[in-house]
């Protein structure tokens, strides 16, 4: 701290500007609102206009009930609104349990191979959705045939079928390739969280005989209780504004049926356009301004209401 | 059952289930990468071997090469990335330095402003960022992506950075003050190269987003000359989906840069993580 945070109203009215604290803030500050801020305001608004005949006019929430209510645009909506709940609870279902085993697993002592593990496990999170996206769609292909001769190999070959063409497997397998792909994150955070905990309180469970399941379940979860909430908000926002593997994967009709529209999709065609639909500017801007505020009420529950009742533990 | 056999066995369990799901991890990857050494025949009729003296075949990347201007998406998307995460870096280091040394009012009120990016996704501004970019000229150029990209990765630069900064001894710098020094000289001579660990875990942070985007290429700066890697292999992949050799030589040339970089930093990165920069 400088020597100027002094208590003296005298010192305070003679202590001259401090530009250099402007100098080092106005970069970082010009651009964040410029390129972030400005455009998030200008999307809210726009949200409350329309174009009529070339003039862009105010008309309150009249986006909102044509999206909510107007058959042209709801259908889509409320469909992209379901898909998209579902494509993040199964990343709650999965990912994140799964996640939180190998984060277990992976931080018991005396474990041989750990660095590569860790290292394999978490590869294909810091590769694109493109890539991985194609990868999936490739091994998926019945005209390639190698998801088939694999599920042969533990007699399950009947099972197979082409799950991206069908309307009513489409969407859990693209949620699934994206938990291959994410498991990463709540792994590495779970992982940070589990080493964090001091050997004192595990080596007191010892003393007291809680080892093994019952140690993880007593003593370890409890602990990285805030680390499960923040892995989830994190989730929560990644998911609803997740785009691009199901544009890879699925088109941008995000197919078959619009089976597996998300917001991000959806989005994506009503304000670029997208073959014969012409982009619309109010209505894409309604959309995202629909997207902020369920990502700001999830945001929101999270600060005010999860993180206030999740006990923390000081060590 | 004796302590020790027990033992064995869980280790046993526990290698199993981190082996297979590590299976599961590399597989894709090195289906894909294996077969894209293949001639079509060989990917058809033995997907699941090692390319050997009668399937090997580089007709994939040749294709690649001669139909795509790969090298130049990957010039694109290296001065996109290293522009932004130059920028980030520099920019989120000054500010998280005047919030966390001076006291002034708005301190703390300017801190949280600059958070709110961490959680809102800049996504959602996309209409007006696009409105904007016509308006200044700047689409289906690179400084728009450049641009987007700082402003997106400086709430966590600023939040992560400030931690830090918080850390350095104020003996340090008042010494430097003692001495003379300007309050920039004091940034850039004391303060920065002591931060320099949590300045490589902010610029890897940064990166893999940035590298791997596809939203703002497409919608930004589709042109030709403009494309980044991820959005060349996404369009190039569309237009020769039946070509398998093609295909699979894409995605290995795509995978390889984001392969070498992160086996040589995947330390720094898992230490990044690890270091309690989430708590």
């Amino acid at each position: 701290m400088t020597t100027i945070d002094t208590t003296d109203p005298d010192a305070v009215a003679k202590r001259p500007v401090r530009w250099h604290i402007a100098v080092f803030l106005a970069p970082a500050v010009l651009i964040y609102t410029a390129v972030m801020i400005l455009p998030l305001i200008e999307t809210l608004r726009l949200s409350l206009f329309n174009v009529v005949d070339n003039q862009s006019i105010f008309v309150g929430f009249d986006n909102f009930k044509v999206l909510f209510g107007d058959d042209r645009w709801s259908v889509s909506f409320w469909n992209a609104l379901k898909n998209n709940l579902v494509f993040f609870l199964i990343h709650m279902v999965v990912q994140n349990p799964i996640g939180i085993a190998l984060a277990a697993l992976l931080s018991l002592p005396v474990l041989r191979l750990r660095g590569f593990y860790r290292t394999a496990i978490f590869l294909p999170t810091i590769l694109s959705f493109v890539i991985v996206g194609f990868i999936w769609k490739l091994i998926l292909s019945p005209i390639w045939g190698v998801a088939p001769f694999l599920m042969d190999l533990v007699w399950m070959k009947s099972f197979f079928g082409p799950w991206l063409g069908k309307p009513a497997s489409a969407l859990v397998t693209v949620s699934l390739v994206s938990v291959w792909q994410n498991i990463g994150i709540p792994m590495m955070l779970i992982y940070a969280a589990l080493l964090s905990i001091p050997d004192e309180v595990i080596e007191a469970a010892e003393c007291d005989g809680v080892t093994g399941w019952s140690q993880f379940f007593k003593i370890k979860l409890p602990l990285i209780l805030p680390t499960i909430g923040i892995v989830s908000i994190l989730t929560f926002v990644g998911n609803f504004n997740a785009f691009d593997l199901v544009y890879t994967m699925q088109g941008a009709l995000a197919g078959p049926d619009g089976s597996t529209d998300i917001l991000g999709t959806f989005l994506y065609r009503t304000f670029f356009g997208f073959q014969l639909q012409v982009g619309d500017r109010s209505m894409g801007a309604t959309i995202a301004t629909v997207m902020f505020l369920i990502i700001l009420a999830g945001v929101s529950l999270y600060l005010f209401v999860i993180q206030r009742r999740i006990r923390r533990y000081q060590f | 059952m004796s302590k020790a056999r027990s033992s064995v066995a869980r280790s046993g369990f526990v290698h199993l289930a981190l082996g297979g799901y590590t299976l599961l991890a590399l597989f894709p990857i090195f289906l894909v990468v294996a077969n894209s050494f293949k001639a079509r025949a060989g990917i058809f009729s033995a997907p699941l071997q090692l390319p050997n003296a009668t399937t090997f075949s580089l007709i994939g990347y040749q294709t690649v090469l001669k139909q795509g201007d790969f090298l130049g998406y990957f010039q694109n998307s290296l001065i996109v990335t290293i522009l932004s995460i130059f920028l980030v870096l520099l920019f989120g280091a000054m500010a998280a330095f005047a919030l966390s040394e001076y006291r002034f009012r708005g301190n703390t009120m300017m801190g949280l402003y600059l958070a709110l990016g961490i959680m809102i996704p800049i996504r959602l501004g996309t209409v007006a960022i696009l409105q904007g970019m016509v308006a200044t000229g700047l689409v289906n150029t690179l400084t728009a992506l450049i641009l987007v990209y700082t402003a997106q990765g400086l709430p966590l630069a600023v939040f992560i950075l400030s931690e830090f900064m918080r850390q350095v001894s104020a003996d340090l710098k008042n010494a430097g003050r003692v001495d003379g020094l300007s309050e920039y000289t004091i940034f850039f001579r004391l303060v920065l190269p002591l931060v320099r660990p949590a300045m490589a875990t902010v610029a890897v942070f940064t990166m893999i987003p940035i590298w791997n985007d596809l939203w703002f290429p497409l919608i930004l700066a589709p042109s030709e000359a403009t494309k980044t890697v991820t959005l060349g292999a996404q369009m190039f992949i569309g237009q020769y989906v039946t070509n398998w050799n093609a295909v699979l030589s894409t995605l290995s040339l795509a995978i390889l840069p984001v392969l070498i970089l992160y086996l040589i930093f995947s330390r720094q990165l898992i230490r990044g993580i690890t270091a309690g920069a989430v708590k």
